[in-house]
């Protein structure tokens, strides 16, 4: 019953143990060394490319005018003002819309999970609501809601809702049999049930389609910038499209990106926390 | 004049699928456990041995007959009931100590007291300095521990238990019979344990019945005399012990042949 006993005493490695811990570090090396070198490879295959005429920069611009291009849009600002209060507008769009409609869908996901008539009087219409494209929505909420913030956040809410509700459902509806039966002999009633079995249970479920709908959040709310707007990253995608600026769009897009990668690195830090309950090699694979 | 804890009276119970394709699970079944007792159920797979404590705790009621506990009519979940399931039914994302003090807290007992209570079941489970361990970091049987202290921390009345120890290693299964054996003669529960081991019904029960193919019924019955308290592993090489685990197997063979 000591299986606990091997844990790492740093002090007295052997010779075995610090050739393993040796060999580990370097191919985490390795692995860096190659993501830099892919990248590095890349740009400058494009820009080669580019300058021996093989590429039409017009279409496909080039790493160093896209470089060019943000330096420009971080010390000059945009046509449209700063860059900063461009990706502020866009984040807080995104932002509140992501929390709606994860919240909303979290808490419509488990009402219908735990109710079984409705849930299957509900999920074919969750189903054909799913698969239509709600980008579409965009247009009437700018109708409606206008060219403020209101028409973005609606659409990045419609965007996460559907995402988050489907996998909250799913997870309630996937609870396991025993696990419940179990709660119930125990001496649960229902609400101790949902609140003790049933939530923690689609947890993993919930979180992983926080990840996905981070990203939806950031398309519905740049989309409706494009549709229409005063402010924001898609307006600068949409004005950079009518000067055929490609270098601003790539810039934009960019910009874009390290918004959401820094949303996953905080996402991934919530989900570490909240399901520290999971065994490791679960967690390492993004389960 | 033993006093009869649990009473299934010619039971029968159908599962319907939703294409309306139907299953019978038990057919006429009727037995009788006395409090105190310790009753084993044997029968080939599929015979309804399951459905059997599904039926008392009322999670899976059955289609015709009558099930008593306590001499009354089950209507829903007895608080004096306590399951022990197959499978791991630890709650995966608490540790140990909050795994067991999850049914005192269910029922009504602030937290502080609910711990203090599983605290002492830790101890007596033998699972003192794992108790902020979470299921995973544990072996099978000492998951089943946390199991076994978590439905005991409710002092039930009547045990049931659902083939408890079949995913275990023989040794370690051996070990915990045993514990079971000394929680069991502490607590003074009726119990009722399904398993598929002749040898462990046996070694456990004082009486063991046999069920016949599905849909199930009884087919026989058994008193175990062995004297008490047994030691398990000791048990099984006796005289008594061979004859009565020949007799009973006799009786399932004649099942379990296609």
């Amino acid at each position: 019953m000591n299986i606990f006993s091997a844990t790492n005493s740093s002090g007295s490695a052997s010779e075995e143990e610090r050739q393993a811990i040796a060999k580990a570090v370097n191919r985490r090396r390795l692995v860096i060394f190659l993501r830099i070198g892919l990248a590095v490879v890349t740009l400058t295959t494009w820009e080669l490319a580019v300058k021996y005429g093989l590429i039409d920069p017009f279409f496909f611009s080039r790493p160093s005018d896209i470089y060019t291009q943000l330096a420009v849009w971080l010390t000059e600002g945009t046509a449209q003002g700063p860059l900063w209060r461009e990706l502020l507008v866009t984040m807080e769009e995104t932002v509140i819309g992501f929390f709606i409609g994860s919240l909303l869908g979290i808490f419509c996901g488990i009402a219908l999970g735990r109710n079984k008539l409705a849930g299957d009087v509900f999920s074919i219409y969750i189903k054909i609501a799913n698969a239509i494209p709600r980008v579409v929505l965009g247009s009437i909420f700018i109708i409606i809601f206008g060219l403020g913030m209101g028409s973005k956040v609606a659409l990045a809410v419609v965007m996460v809702f559907f995402v988050v509700f489907g996998n909250a459902f799913q997870g309630v509806r996937e609870a396991d049999r025993n696990l419940i039966a179990n709660a119930y002999i125990l001496g649960a009633n229902k609400r101790q049930v949902t609140f003790s079995v049933v939530i923690p249970s689609a947890l993993t479920w919930i979180l992983a389609s926080l990840h996905v709908s981070f990203g939806f959040a950031l398309v519905g709310a740049v989309v409706g910038e494009f549709l229409g707007s005063r402010h924001g990253i898609g307006l600068l995608i949409a004005t950079a499209q009518g000067t055929f600026n490609a270098a601003g769009v790539f810039a934009a897009m960019i910009v874009l990106a390290v918004v959401a990668l820094a949303a996953e690195y905080l996402l991934t830090a919530l989900e570490d926390r909240l399901l520290k309950w999971r065994p490791v090699q679960f967690a390492e694979h993004g389960m | 004049m033993p006093t009869p804890v649990i009473e299934l009276i010619n039971v029968s119970c159908k599962f319907i699928s939703p294409e309306g394709k139907i299953t019978h699970a038990l057919r006429e079944m009727s037995l009788c456990v006395n409090e105190g007792d310790f009753c084993a159920i044997v029968g080939p797979t599929g015979c309804g041995k399951s459905t059997t404590l599904g039926m008392i705790t009322s999670l899976s009621p059955p289609s015709t007959g009558l099930v008593k506990v306590f001499g009354k009519p089950v209507a829903g979940i007895d608080p004096n009931i306590g399951f022990v399931f197959q499978t791991d039914a630890v709650f995966p994302w608490k540790n140990v100590i909050d795994n067991i003090a999850i049914g005192p807290i269910y029922r009504g007992k602030n937290a502080a007291e609910a711990k203090k209570m599983a605290a002492d079941w830790v101890r007596r489970v033998g699972l003192a300095g794992f108790e902020h361990h979470y299921p995973h970091q544990l072996s099978g049987g000492m998951r089943k521990r946390v199991a076994l202290a978590q439905t005991f921390i409710n002092e039930p009345k009547i045990l049931l238990m659902d083939e408890p120890f079949a995913a275990l290693d023989v040794q370690t299964r051996a070990l915990m019979q045993g514990e079971l054996l000394s929680l069991w003669s502490e607590l003074k529960a009726s119990v009722i344990f399904v398993t598929h081991d002749i040898e462990e019904a046996i070694a456990l029960a004082d009486r063991v019945v046999v069920l016949s193919k599905g849909p199930g019924t009884v087919k026989s019955s058994y008193d175990i005399p062995l004297a008490r308290p047994r030691d398990v592993s000791e048990a099984r090489y006796s005289e008594q012990f061979i004859h009565l685990s020949k007799q009973i197997w006799h009786d399932l063979k004649n099942e379990v042949q296609i």
